[in-house]
């Protein structure tokens, strides 16, 4: 089983990306189980959302407490929530940022997991390109189809679709092969490095 | 030369029971054929204004739905006295409700009549005070706000009779009640604004709002029969005296009911659309002494220490009915 | 069809598949969006010859559930909580009437404190309602469960009250089959019911029944539950045979048959205590578990049998009976065969509180080793709770419960000193 939390605020379509996640993973013949964190949700306040894929039937119902991989769409929250809580050892982190691990002040945990499955990707700068809205959900997954190779970008551009019809949902498809390009070149960069 | 008018009243023709009129002229109560929906045999009591109304009411909406109709009906005298276990007295298809959400019930009959292609099989909500203006106000308000096609009939007797005459929200003023007690400094129901249910029930702009009382059978039936020609929300108030709560003599029901119209403290009225459309006038009007002292509900306001002060209250609210809905021809 | 959607939109296609003709709902978190999607599919005709109605309280909701099923329509209504209880006297009204009305209750904990995450507190509050009770384990269950819901109920004249988890199942996405509108119809026929206002056949529904008759209506009641005690897994059956997977019955054994504990359970929670049981089976323990899926009408001899090689049995619940411990468990005490000191009731996710498997396996080990006492609150913070009772002993003026224990966890600012 692979489990994903994903973190942001209120109104930046955390609980979406989940969802859109799971669709992705049962897009692809897997099981999925994707449900928010649920607190009194206001725009801005911390979101959490949880995401496990699996092979057979998921049975688990309590949330994602030793993720395989976190997706931060909003680095804001990196020193207000313990963002980082329970995460695995080779675990996958994708950050929603222009900025480098060291620049947002967690290098020296960075620097504790495997340098490849650290990732940046401006996805607002994305989403604000593709779409014209800063919404970074959808750009996100693109990126997390890249640097864990859970699913592809194929579904994950699928599971958009169904979330998003007409332009908004090419714009959003768009956004999330940018993400999935730019997460690859950093990857590339990084095991050359 | 000084004259005075004199009104001629026409009586005779269309007094109720007069066989010489032709069937289409007869009242539904004059009709041999009438369906007699609360059939004898219910447990009302000597006088009972509401078992009247009721008959009146339902046997008129029978007549004119071609006898298609399903009646939802409140906690309440009417419900009690009508199916006394093993028994029932009606002759429709009938529910006992609950106590507040009879309205509720009546709107849930006629979206199954709707989905199952029955439009023509009415509805009809009953209540009495009680389970209209206070308990089952809400479901009543959001029965209007949707324009359910149902009639909803308020037997209004002024009390929580069934219980044992205990105040209401439709309570007048200075009665006694056994929650409000003819005793103290303001003896029997205190003054405060009334809760005038036409009056909402208007405000709330459904298609057709009506009053009317058991001694104007005609008027009613006319009301009844002109309400289910009409689709959507409907309210009828019916004032239907109690001889037992009201503490009046069994055979007076009647008169008192005209009483109340005729001091100008129950107006008779209609209203289309949120507008009222026409007032049933007050051919003489009496002071509501003549109504007040038949009951024993307002005794204490007779007697050796008579309160003249509340009397002129209870007569100020009589003449802004009056003035407000034009009872009286100048 | 095999879908990936919220539980709160496979119900909805549920109910939508066994052709409702009159829905009528009230919002309350977190059934939501259940009534949405069915509204939606209403409008846009999807959902044909059916009446939605936006009624004014969840005492209107089940009010006009009952003029239509009295009228002969199928209805449905959707629930939580206080709503739940707001409708409690149509509620009782509905299952002594005998209509056959399915409502879904989302469950979630009732207030005070006000609580919008799930429990168990409002589905069992009105256990002793009349109506069935039916708990879902997942969502594919939950979906399946509505539809052996309307078919129970009308075969029975008696209400169904599908229960699933708030938020932890309306609002997962997780993998459910659909049927299809012909397996349904196969299953499900037109309602006929037993009663029904129509001007063709006048009838009086809702009487008085005094004393010369009351006690005999309400056997009645009790021995049309225990008639469905006897039904009920003939119908799993039969949907298994049309849908091609179990779902229903009255419970689901799991690991059971050598068990020396076994663990009971109703609910979503269901899925964790078996992740759980697996490991502590790889470590050797003889451990099973036993879901509930009928709490009411309660299957006694169903659960006394499933029970009957068990040395101790641990009953996990979302619920509480101020004043006496655990309500399943209470209930589960009936049916237990083995001496009484062997049922622990585990009072556990209150109010939406997290059931982990770590915390699990701790209380199950305890058990396991007989250290666990007869009633137990998982997760329990001791400390705070005793810094609550320090503060009601020294004080009169000890303030509202929850802010001072909202004060004491830094949820809401410390007052200036």
């Amino acid at each position: 089983m692979f489990q994903v939390r994903i973190h942001g605020r209120g109104g930046q379509g955390v609980v979406t990306a989940a969802e859109m996640l799971s669709i992705a993973a049962f897009l692809e013949g897997k099981h999925a189980q994707a449900f928010p964190s649920f607190g009194s949700e206001r725009t801005g306040a911390p979101v959490v959302a949880f995401c496990r894929v699996d092979e057979r039937e998921i049975r688990l119902r309590e949330p994602v407490l030793d993720p395989d991989a976190l997706i931060i769409q909003d680095p804001t929250l990196l020193h207000q929530v313990d963002v980082f809580g329970g995460l695995a050892r080779d675990g996958y982190i994708l950050i929603n940022t222009s900025r480098s691990f060291e620049a947002l002040g967690v290098g020296e945990f960075a620097r504790s997991l495997r340098a490849e499955r650290l990732c940046t990707v401006p996805a607002t700068e994305l989403a604000l390109k593709h779409v014209g809205r800063p919404l970074p959900n959808a750009a996100l997954l693109g990126g997390f189809a890249a640097v864990a190779g859970l699913i592809s970008l194929d579904a994950v551009a699928a599971a958009i679709r169904e979330k998003f019809a007409g332009a908004v949902g090419e714009g959003n498809v768009a956004a999330a092969a940018a993400a999935y390009e730019h997460v690859r070149r950093e990857m590339a960069e990084a095991s050359h490095a | 030369m000084a004259f005075q008018p004199v009104k001629f009243y026409q009586t005779g023709t269309f007094t109720v029971g007069n066989r010489l009129l032709a069937l289409e002229e007869r009242s539904v109560q004059a009709n041999m054929r009438r369906t007699n929906s609360l059939n004898s045999g219910h447990r009302a009591c000597q006088g009972c204004g509401e078992a009247l109304g009721a008959r009146y009411a339902i046997d008129a909406a029978m007549e004119a739905t071609g006898r298609r109709l399903i009646a939802a009906n409140a906690t309440g005298c009417l419900e009690v006295f009508s199916t006394p276990y093993p028994e029932t007295s009606w002759q429709i298809p009938w529910i006992h409700s609950l106590f507040g959400n009879t309205a509720a019930v009546a709107t849930g009959i006629a979206a199954a009549m709707r989905v199952k292609g029955k439009s023509d099989v009415r509805v009809i909500a009953q209540g009495g005070d009680g389970g209209t203006t206070d308990i089952g106000f809400g479901c009543l308000s959001g029965m209007f706000e949707r324009n359910d096609d149902v009639l909803y009939i308020c037997y209004d007797n002024e009390a929580y009779m069934n219980t044992g005459v205990q105040r209401s929200s439709a309570t007048p003023p200075a009665a006694r009640t056994a929650t409000t007690t003819a005793v103290g400094e303001e003896p029997g129901n205190v003054f405060g604004q009334g809760k005038n249910l036409p009056a909402i029930a208007i405000a709330h702009d459904i298609p057709y709002v009506a009053t009317a009382t058991v001694a104007e059978l005609r008027d009613l039936e006319a009301k009844v029969r002109r309400a289910m020609q009409i689709r959507g929300a409907r309210y009828l108030h019916l004032f239907v005296p109690c001889p037992l709560g009201w503490g009046h003599a069994s055979e007076d029901t009647i008169r008192i009911a005209r009483l109340a119209k005729e001091t100008g403290l129950f107006p008779v009225i209609e209203a289309v659309d949120g507008e009222v459309a026409a007032v049933s006038k007050i051919r003489r009007k009496l002071p509501v002494e003549e109504y007040l002292r038949p009951q024993k509900r307002f005794a204490h306001l007779f007697g050796s220490a008579p309160r003249s002060d509340v009397i002129a209250r209870i007569q100020a609210i009589a003449d802004r009915n009056i003035r407000r809905y034009g009872l009286v021809d100048a | 069809m095999l879908k990936q959607i919220e539980g709160s939109r496979a119900v909805a296609e549920a109910v939508a598949l066994c052709r409702p003709e009159v829905i009528c709902a009230y919002p309350i978190s977190p059934q939501t969006h259940i009534v949405e999607g069915l509204g939606e599919m209403v409008k846009s005709r999807e959902l044909a010859r059916c009446e939605f109605i936006n009624v004014e309280s969840e005492f209107a909701a089940m009010s006009v559930a009952i003029g239509a099923s009295a009228a002969g329509a199928r209805a449905y209504t959707a629930t939580a909580s206080q709503g739940l209880l707001y409708m409690a006297e149509a509620v009782f009204n509905a299952s002594g009437l005998g209509l056959p009305i399915v409502m879904t209750v989302a469950n979630r904990a009732i207030g005070a404190p006000i609580n919008i995450w799930n429990d168990h507190t409002d589905a069992l509050s009105q256990r002793d309602c009349g109506w069935i009770q039916l708990f879902a384990e997942n969502n594919q269950e939950a979906l399946d469960l509505h539809i052996q819901a309307f078919r129970l109920g009308e075969e029975l004249s008696l209400p169904v009250m599908v229960c699933m988890d708030g938020f932890i199942l309306t609002h997962a996405y997780e993998r459910v089959d659909v049927p299809t509108q012909a397996q349904v119809d196969a299953y499900l026929p037109p309602f006929e019911p037993r009663q029904v206002l129509d001007p063709a056949e006048p009838v009086s529904i809702g009487a008085m029944v005094g004393p010369e008759a009351f006690m005999e209506v309400r056997y009645l009641a009790h021995a049309k539950q225990m008639r469905a005690l006897e039904l009920i897994p003939g119908w799993a059956d039969e949907f298994r045979a049309a849908f091609g997977r179990e779902s229903g019955g009255l419970l689901h054994r799991y690991r059971t048959e050598d068990a020396d504990t076994v663990v009971v359970a109703l609910g979503s929670v269901l899925g964790t205590l078996k992740d759980t049981v697996d490991e502590l089976r790889r470590d050797g323990v003889k451990i099973g578990v036993l879901g509930i899926t009928c709490f009411r009408p309660w299957p006694l001899a169903a659960v006394r049998s499933a029970l009957e090689r068990a040395e101790r049995v641990v009953v996990i619940e979302k619920s509480l009976a101020v004043g006496l411990g655990g309500i399943v468990s209470s209930n589960v005490g009936t049916s237990f065969g083995g001496s009484p000191g062997a049922v622990h009731a585990v009072i556990a996710g209150l109010g939406g509180r997290a059931i982990t498997r770590a915390s699990l396996s701790r209380m199950l080990a305890d058990a396991v080793h007989g250290r666990l006492e007869p009633l137990t609150f998982l997760d329990l913070d001791r400390a705070l709770v005793e810094r609550a009772l320090a503060r009601e002993r020294e004080q009169r003026r000890s303030g509202p419960i929850a802010e001072s224990i909202l004060r004491d966890l830094g949820v809401v600012a410390s007052r200036p000193v």
